[in-house]
């Protein structure tokens, strides 16, 4: 079984457990709702854009580990980014867990890598992805929910 | 347990002087399936509400049908075709025989449950339906014994009245009859819940029903794998059923419909093989079962619904029940014993199906760390998103039982559960 403690990495427990920047953020620029209709899970993404960066970003939503998770670690790496980098991340994130292992190679994503174990379950990749299309809406300032459909 | 043949020829469920049993060991040999690992496990199949799985002579017969008695049917005057014709004819008298109906025309090959009470809200449901007339349902129902009503109300004006059920997800059979009325049109329920395993109270509910009037429907999907079935005692008006659940191919079904209604309703499809002749101006459709089967049926299914229904038939319904009665109380009690689990439905007459949470772990963790040791649940809304609602959940995982599984497989999802809590501790 060391291939489920590659995906229920002590990483993805804790922020599942504790979940970072957990909150609704009143001064929020930007908000959407993002829907898994796979499991029924929510959330909501909060984000404050000023001068093209990403000042500050929270969520709040039930859902499972990996997609608790992995919202959480997205809040914590888009955090002060510009909307470049931030774009430019959820590529290569997204890169890491839809792809072959070797092609993701080359770019340190830094803890989101907990996540990448997740290209072994292909039933759970959107679960690891609603966080990161959620925020892209929100960006985008889609007025209907970011769905992983 | 072991005995000299497979199984004790019981057709009918009757004992052979004690009381019925399973080799069950001799039974799961006959599932190829069954005997292969996953993630390095031997397979613990407890998916068996979303579909079950096949026993060899379903395979052989449908392998059969391709290879040797294949042609279209009603169609030909050479021999496959014929032989083709037979074989599927005699599927429907297999299925006639299962349902308990009285006439072989009422019983028409469908795709599935959803394709059965579809073909009801359109072809029998729909021409009747006034603006302020009623269909009642209940809150245990599939996706599919609710969307096909909404969209004959949308069509018609009429509306749809929920029954409600309690905390243990039984009907409240007070509310349901108090529900019942002058305008009530149609009453639409399932026999079990898929999502919860509840077994409704189907004789009280037609007798209800009847006393007003009242056409009923039930939905089989789930009850036609654990309970020997008869329609024409039962006296409901339709009765549904999908194959694939019941150890035979998929996209095949069968719907009973009252033979007096049949003959009343409107087709539900046109083309061929339901008129009996067609010119420009006018066609005159042909009588059931055929007016309902336009277009080349699914011949094969057939073919291979009837060769299942005859494998649980000859196991013996009494014996089914008593190895799922023992399979669900030894898995309850396997999973009760578990302080972190709370159990979805607890009707007081059950299926073997267990749906559960595990306090702090969503179902789908739960799904694929379970999957990662061979077992097979569902993890998910189950398409009953009212009842996921109503006991205020998003999703939870179930575990459904068929006669092949066993008590050591219960105690294989017992123990994944304690490997769960283990990982998530
Ligand atoms: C209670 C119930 N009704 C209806 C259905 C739909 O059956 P099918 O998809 O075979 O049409 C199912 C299958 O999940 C079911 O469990």
């Amino acid at each position: 079984m060391s291939d489920l403690r590659e995906i229920y990495q002590d990483v993805i427990l804790d922020h599942y457990r504790k979940p970072r920047n957990f909150a609704v953020l009143e001064q929020a620029s930007h908000h959407a709702k993002g829907h898994n209709p796979l499991c029924g899970d929510r959330i909501d993404v909060y984000l404050s854009v000023e001068d093209g960066v990403l000042q500050d970003v929270s969520f709040q939503g039930a859902g499972c580990a990996i997609s608790t998770a992995s919202a959480s670690l997205m809040t914590e790496a888009v955090k002060g980014k510009g909307l470049d980098a931030v774009q430019s991340l959820f590529e290569t994130f997204h890169r890491m867990v839809t792809q072959p292992e070797d092609d993701a190679q080359g770019v340190d994503l830094g803890k989101l890598e907990a996540l990448a174990g997740v290209r072994e379950l292909p039933v759970r990749i959107k679960c690891a992805t609603l966080s990161w299309h959620t925020l892209q809406a929100a960006l985008e300032q889609q007025d209907k929910p970011a769905s992983t459909e | 347990m072991s005995r000299s043949s497979t199984i004790r020829k019981s057709p009918m469920g009757q004992s052979l002087g004690d009381s019925p049993t399973l080799d069950v060991e001799a039974v799961r040999r006959e599932f190829p399936a069954l005997s292969q690992t996953i993630h390095g496990h031997p397979l613990v199949y407890l998916d068996n509400a979303a579909s079950a799985q096949k026993p060899q002579p379903v395979i052989d017969r449908v392998a059969k049908a391709y290879a040797e008695d294949y042609s279209n049917v009603h169609r030909g005057v050479h021999s496959l075709s014929q032989r083709a014709t037979d074989a599927y004819e005699s599927a429907r008298e297999t299925a006639r025989g299962f349902l308990g109906a009285a006439r072989v025309e009422e019983a028409l090959f469908v795709r599935g449950t959803t394709e059965g009470i579809n073909l009801v809200a359109q072809g029998f449901l729909r021409p009747q339906l006034a603006p302020g007339d009623e269909i009642v349902i209940s809150t245990m129902e599939h996706h599919s014994n609710i969307v096909p009503w909404q969209m004959v109300c949308q069509q018609t004006g009429a509306r749809l009245k929920v029954a409600p059920i309690d905390d243990r997800g039984d009907l409240d059979l007070g509310a349901l009859e108090d529900l019942l009325g002058e305008r009530t049109r149609m009453l639409a329920l399932v026999h079990i819940s898929n999502a919860l395993g509840t077994i409704n109270p189907v004789h009280d509910i037609v007798a209800m029903a009847r006393k007003r009037g009242i056409p009923t429907l039930f939905d089989g999907a789930q009850a036609a794998p654990h309970c020997a079935l008869d329609v024409a005692a039962l006296g409901c008006d339709f009765y549904t059923l999908s194959g694939h659940k019941l150890f035979g191919p998929t996209g095949i079904g069968v719907l009973y419909g009252r033979y007096e209604l049949l003959e009343a309703m409107e087709p539900y499809q046109g083309g061929g093989d339901m008129i009996r002749s067609v010119t420009f101006e006018s066609t005159e459709y042909n009588v059931p079962p055929h007016k309902f089967e336009a277009g080349t049926p699914h011949i094969v299914g057939a073919i291979g619904l009837a060769a299942a229904m005859d494998y649980v038939t000859n196991l013996g319904f009494e014996a089914i029940a008593a190895h799922e009665a023992d399979l669900l109380d030894y898995a309850t009690q396997r999973l009760q014993a578990i302080p972190q689990v709370r159990l979805i439905g607890t009707a007081e007459h059950k299926a073997a199906v267990i749906s559960f949470l595990v306090e702090g772990v969503h179902a789908h963790d739960v799904g694929t760390i379970l999957d990662h040791q061979g077992i097979a649940v569902r993890a998910g809304h189950h398409c009953a998103q009212p009842i996921m609602d109503f006991f205020g959940v998003a999703a939870t995982a179930r575990a459904s039982f068929a006669f092949y599984n066993t008590r050591q497989e219960a105690d294989r999802l017992a123990d994944g559960i304690l490997k769960i809590l283990e990982i998530f501790d």
